[in-house]
């Protein structure tokens, strides 16, 4: 096997047959995919309820990162979709778009990852495509999944069933995948102890349906746009305003270092691996304990409630306690010196 | 012009620095070319990249101080006026 | 942090509030230069707890939103030189000129990184020894020391491909050209402390004394922006206007001398032409002779064409304090960070950026 990757691994042949064998249904192992046949047939499991169904593609610039890779990243993105709609994730897709010239070795590396991540989410990948291109047609790889979970019976998750006094629950602290990433970037060099919280949420959040069953309205995954747009797309969507306390919200003290020094506003940068929970106000203890018994969730916090005022909007109270507006991020957050 | 962060100072190379900031050690190098007289263990504003002021801790803990004693003085009269009905 | 968090306390913030109802019994209008100050009022919601006797206005310290859409074109024109690595603080990657932005140029593939501090152009610099590396430099006196030093690094370095376009303005002209302008009536005005850690409070005193007009240095953080708010108040009550330095942990009265010589040591004064105000004489900041070599414009002459600024936007008026943003018929309904069309709503720290992220109280 050559140590790049060339066109002819794309086109069909040969070497794209070994390329699946040796770089992915060897690491993906599993019985849908090792006869590599043009699709892979299941059942659903007995007393099956609704399925649920998403695809995501990813791009990240750099690749490998403290914490993860964009192997681990396609992996838990769509996992952790199938998990916000309650969904049991089964079966992952994985396309891969890849840069001619692109080292093998770093190929394997992103597969083993996903192999790895998949495992811990207890997904399978069935499916899988390879292409490659021309030099500078793609920057890389670029990997695209799509999922197949299933929803228990009974469990149904959603923005428009938040109601006001509920309460509003953040699995850790926001910020870290963000900074994580961008201070990697030349130009914006930092040495911190940061780690991307890239992480699957489906176990999570089984087992805060568990502790409180019916009481849980809606979950959502913090990524792109952060905290703060996740809030905004809520309150529009339930119709419910939402009120959460600045104070409240858990930020690690590297990142907020980083986002005083550059100008950056932590509600709005990216996280992989945290979720925000919309929750009965009844069932909030109960959940926050079983979240906090979870790995993914040890720092689980109240932020905030929905209410019955200023409905579609997220008042933010500062901690001088005076309120704002909370909007959706518009255009990238950028680093400033003013 | 206005972003600026106070860093503590941990080491000192020739003109650079190593600082620490948010309790993470060794965050970046901030050059000292504007504040020479900068030592290891002050506090340093840093405003892109370079530090532009050497923190006056006297002049911060005063300041505190004398906000602190408002705080007092203005609950003690809350407090009185509340007790006066 | 360490003096960041004791200067956020509620409880001591509480106090100073109390102070400024007390003493505000009459309008007064204040004037914050510095568009970091914009931000953080907004951004900590000091705004909602003045009362509503105190209006608050914002000035031109905004250093993308008042760089001369010709400036802008001329950047944009060097980040097209073939080979060239155009290096720029982020405040400006999306600011429009006549026809398109940085981000756009960069996309169209010139090759545009934001960078934190000159010192990382400087590294690209080396890293590229064979490309020109430019910087674009904005920013007022707290920045331009940063850019000289920079820029004496390089020559000490014998560094060859390394060039800077300055843009670089100074306050007190643009303080004092508002001023005469007599379109804003003001009680006072809250000083940028950290321009002011560089020039020093006493640079401040001809408000005071040729404008019987109080100042009050402030830092960042809501205790410094309350206190020096509460200065203003208690002097503009008493009619006695002085520059009261509340941010006198890291401003002195006469600056930072070593900074103030670095600076004036590559830079020297001429005049510059300010969105919204105009050419005003020496109020900018031009690379003395002995330092022409790091000049981009003179190693890469560019032609740019004379700009016309959009119809309907007020941009200049609220960097000269005569409107706020709210006032503008383009702010939010046709004006939008997503679709900005003047600076002072690209900018994050833009007068029309911080109002419509912030501005909103949830009473509204």
């Amino acid at each position: 096997m050559t140590d790049t990757i060339l066109l002819a691994h794309g086109a069909g042949g040969r070497l794209s047959h070994d390329l699946v064998r040796d770089v992915f249904a060897r690491r993906f192992a599993n019985p849908l995919l090792d006869d590599l046949d043009d699709a892979a047939v299941f059942s659903l499991p007995a007393g099956a309820g609704r399925l649920a169904f998403t695809t995501d593609s990813y791009v990240v610039q750099p690749i490998f990162f403290p914490g993860g890779d964009i192997g681990r990243l396609a992996v838990c993105g769509t996992v952790n979709d199938l998990a916000m709609r309650g969904a049991t994730p089964l079966y992952l897709s994985a396309g891969f778009i890849i840069e001619e010239g692109f080292p093998l070795a770093d190929l394997e590396r992103i597969a083993e990852s996903m192999s790895q991540t998949a495992q811990e989410a207890g997904a399978v990948i069935a499916a899988g495509d390879t292409k490659v291109v021309n030099r500078g047609a793609a920057d890389k790889v670029f990997i695209n999944t799509a999922g197949v979970g299933v929803v228990p019976p009974g469990v149904d998750l959603g923005a428009n069933r938040v109601r006001p006094g509920d309460a509003v629950l953040v699995s850790g602290p926001v910020g870290d995948h963000g900074i994580a990433v961008m201070i990697q970037r030349e130009g914006l060099r930092f040495q911190l102890p940061l780690v991307s919280d890239c992480a699957p949420l489906n176990g999570l959040v089984a087992t805060m349906l568990a502790a409180g069953p019916g009481a849980i309205h809606c979950l959502r995954d913090a990524t792109r746009g952060g905290l703060a747009t996740v809030l905004a797309e809520v309150a529009e969507a339930s119709h419910a305003g939402l009120e959460v306390e600045e104070s409240a919200i858990p930020v690690r003290e590297p990142v907020r270092a980083v986002c005083e020094i550059l100008g950056l506003d932590p509600l709005y940068v990216a996280n992989e691996g945290t979720l925000v929970a919309f929750v009965a106000p009844e069932a909030t203890e109960a959940v926050l304990t079983a979240m906090r018994a979870h790995p993914h969730g040890r720092e689980a916090v109240r932020i905030g409630q929905a209410i019955g005022e200023h409905a579609g909007r997220v008042a933010l109270r500062t901690a001088l306690g005076a309120r704002r507006v909370l909007d959706m991020l518009t255009g990238d957050q950028l680093p400033r010196i003013c | 012009m206005c972003l600026a962060i106070p860093m503590r100072i941990e080491t000192i190379n020739g003109q650079e620095a190593q600082v620490e900031v948010g309790g993470a050690h060794g965050v970046r190098t901030v050059s000292l070319a504007l504040t020479p007289e900068a030592r290891p263990g002050d506090y340093v504003v840093v405003h892109a990249g370079y530090a532009i002021s050497v923190i006056d801790e006297a002049e911060a803990q005063e300041t505190l101080r004398l906000l602190a004693e408002l705080e007092t003085f203005y609950t003690d009269e809350m407090i009185a006026r509340e007790l006066r009905g | 942090m360490r003096y960041i968090d004791e200067f956020r306390d509620p409880n001591l913030a509480r106090v100073l509030v109390e102070r400024i109802h007390a003493g505000a019994t009459n309008p007064m209008t204040f004037m914050e230069f510095c568009g970091g100050h914009t931000h953080a009022i907004l951004r900590h919601g000091i705004r909602q707890l003045l009362p509503a006797t105190i209006e608050m206005r914002s000035g031109p310290g905004c250093p993308v939103c008042v760089t001369s859409a010709g400036d802008l074109d001329r950047a944009i024109a060097l980040a097209d030189v073939p080979g060239a690595i155009l290096t720029t603080f982020g405040d400006m990657i999306r600011v429009p000129g006549s026809t398109h932005s940085l981000q756009e140029a960069q996309a169209a593939g010139a090759d545009v990184r934001v960078v934190y501090s000159i010192l990382d152009a400087l590294q690209i610099a080396r890293d590229q020894a064979t490309r020109p590396v430019i910087f674009l430099g904005v920013g007022f006196e707290t920045t331009a020391p940063t850019v000289a030093a920079a820029i004496l690094q390089a020559e000490a370095e014998g560094r060859r491909n390394f060039y800077v376009y300055p843009v670089h303005k100074l306050t007190p002209p643009a303080t004092r050209a508002i001023l005469d302008a007599g379109e804003v009536r003001l009680s006072g005005i809250l000083g940028p402390g950290h321009v002011t850690t560089v020039i020093g409070a006493a640079a401040w005193e001809f408000l005071p004394r040729d404008y019987g007009l109080p100042c009050a240095i402030a830092g960042f953080e809501p205790l410094d922006i309350l206190r020096a708010i509460e200065a203003l108040v208690r002097r503009a009550a008493e009619g006695c206007p002085a520059v009261d330095n509340t941010y006198s942990r890291s401003v002195r009265a006469g600056g930072n001398p070593v900074a103030l010589e670095t600076m004036y040591r590559v830079f020297e004064v001429g005049p510059a032409d300010w969105r919204g105000l105009g050419l005003v004489p020496a109020s900018g900041l031009h690379l003395r002779p002995e330092y022409a070599r790091f000049d981009a414009t003179q190693a890469f002459p560019v032609e740019v064409a004379p700009v016309q600024e959009p119809p309907g936007c007020r941009c200049g008026e609220v960097l000269r304090g005569v409107a706020l943003p709210t006032e503008c018929r383009l702010f939010r309904r046709v004006c939008t960070p997503l679709r900005p069309v003047g600076p002072c709503m690209v900018s994050a720290e833009g007068a029309c950026a911080a109002y419509y992220a912030y501005g909103e109280s949830a009473d509204d």
